[in-house]
């Protein structure tokens, strides 16, 4: 993986003896590069998702509003994608880092991934992560990467229509008709599990908190999920099932669940078949 | 996902470059820095044609080299993801071309835009061309939910009797509304 290949230092010297962290963690450069691929494959993993509601969504209207909040989630991974590639010392254009890295290589969460289900689902998933990413990018303002910084200044403001677009379906499905809220009810169960993993503190956003670059996502956890409580007090849902029987983990580490890897083939089999073309 | 161009063009302050956006001035004789600064501030928007870029308030900086024959223009992108905004870098650099200088366009992403940039006269020009202008960002009503709820007049009749169809329209920058009191639909410009 890229990210240990540029973690020498530029006398090759070696890591003190005694220091706490391991000996791959990346600092500087790498690990702003390592934080904001993070951020990016949340997005553009999203974004392709979303985009299979282009001729499934339930009215022609929500087709289009699908589309236009993918398109926002596409310029965002585009964005940090250039700049991962400008920061991780490979080069590597924003095409080069959503075209040819392998599932490995991914660090989204599993909520992103996860298949095309029921518009009930995709409604409380775009809910849960446009929570998420309203409170993330709000503090990622001040990060120290100017990059980002200016990310997220656009980010912010997109997400929050994304969020009001979220809220609106999800209280007039659960405050609709028997089946609308018995609809919107069983999907806010089947997204429960991956809700965890959005607030875990992993070793590299720690890393990247400390540095003054990342935000500690468990510190996202309390304004997000208020807010999520709020919505679905409004429908008359149940509240979050915040201790399901089981849980997603891994996507920060790149161990992905069965989804992602036909997300990848179907994303990126035009690039894969055709290297290096373009149009 | 550089669908719209053979250039890589990257979304950050670093140039745009590639044949299409940059390459030789022509070797016509140099217009005055007024002349191509103004040339560069009535681009049209390729989406809404009747709005420049002055008009959306997305044009930073333009700086004229003379000695150089260098034009080097700050634009600050509307929405992440827009198309349009590779196709303004272009139509820009196209500008500066035609009065005899070299482009160098690049993107400002901070301070982000937000519609309180745009012009008067783009509103105005908006409310003709039959798109209800976006409000003002910081009177965008928030009830308890943060549901927003705005109110626009419609283009047409001017009548503020009016509905949302749906907070995403033909372009990301625009919602679809409706006229209860002429019934006619139409977009509505978001405030961001």
């Amino acid at each position: 993986m890229s990210d240990t290949e540029v973690h020498q230092t530029p006398t090759g010297a070696q890591q003190p003896v005694g220091r706490a962290v391991p000996a791959d963690e990346p600092t500087g450069d790498a690990l702003t590069a390592r934080y904001l691929t993070q951020l990016a494959d949340d997005a553009l993993t999203y974004a392709q998702r979303l985009g299979e509601w282009v001729t499934n969504a339930p009215q022609i209207e929500e087709d289009m509003a699908l589309a236009n909040v993918s398109l926002d989630l596409l310029g965002q991974a585009r964005a940090l994608l250039t700049r991962v590639g400008q920061l991780d010392g490979t080069g590597r254009t924003e095409d080069d880092l959503a075209y040819v890295r392998g599932e490995r290589e991914f660090r989204n969460v599993h909520l992103v991934e996860q298949e095309r289900g029921d518009f009930a689902d995709e409604m409380a998933r775009l809910l849960l992560l446009s929570s998420y990413q309203l409170e993330l990018y709000s503090a990622l303002l001040s990060s120290a990467d100017e990059t980002l910084a200016g990310v997220a200044g656009k980010a912010v403001k997109e997400v929050a229509y994304h969020r009001d677009h979220a809220d609106q379906w999800v209280v007039r499905l659960g405050d609709g008709t028997p089946e609308s809220s018995a609809r919107m009810q069983a999907a806010m169960t089947r997204v429960a599990p991956h809700v965890a993993e959005l607030f875990d503190d992993d070793p590299v956003s720690v890393a990247a908190a400390e540095a003054g670059v990342g935000v500690l996502p468990s510190s996202l956890r309390e304004a997000a999920l208020a807010h999520v409580a709020a919505v679905l007090a409004e429908a008359g849902l149940e509240p979050l099932d915040e201790a399901p029987r089981w849980r997603s983990r891994g996507g920060r580490d790149g161990v992905h669940s069965r989804p992602m890897g036909y997300l990848l083939a179907e994303m990126q089999s035009v690039a894969r078949a055709h290297p290096g073309a373009t149009w | 996902m550089s669908l719209m161009t053979d250039a890589h063009a990257p979304i950050t302050d670093a140039p745009i470059t590639g044949s299409q956006i940059t390459g030789a001035p022509s070797s016509a004789a140099r217009s005055s820095a007024a002349v191509v600064e103004q040339a560069v501030r009535d681009v049209l928007d390729p989406e809404i044609p009747v709005l420049t870029l002055d008009d959306l308030g997305i044009v930073r900086e333009v700086a004229v080299d003379a000695a150089a024959g260098v034009v080097a223009v700050a634009l600050t992108p509307t929405y992440s993801g827009c198309p349009a905004t590779e196709v303004i870098a272009a139509d820009v650099a196209a500008a500066v071309r035609a009065h005899g200088y070299k482009p160098s366009v690049s993107l400002r992403l901070a301070p982000a835009w937000t519609t309180d940039w745009m012009t008067d006269r783009g509103r105005d020009r908006l409310r003709e061309f039959g798109i209800a202008p976006p409000g003002r960002v910081d009177a965008r009503r928030v009830s308890g939910l943060t549901l927003s709820i705005r109110r626009a007049a419609c283009p047409r009749c001017a009548s503020t009797d009016t509905e949302e169809i749906s907070r995403f329209g033909s372009t990301p920058c625009k919602a679809l509304r409706r006229c209860l009191t002429c019934r006619e639909p139409f977009d509505e410009f978001k405030p961001l």
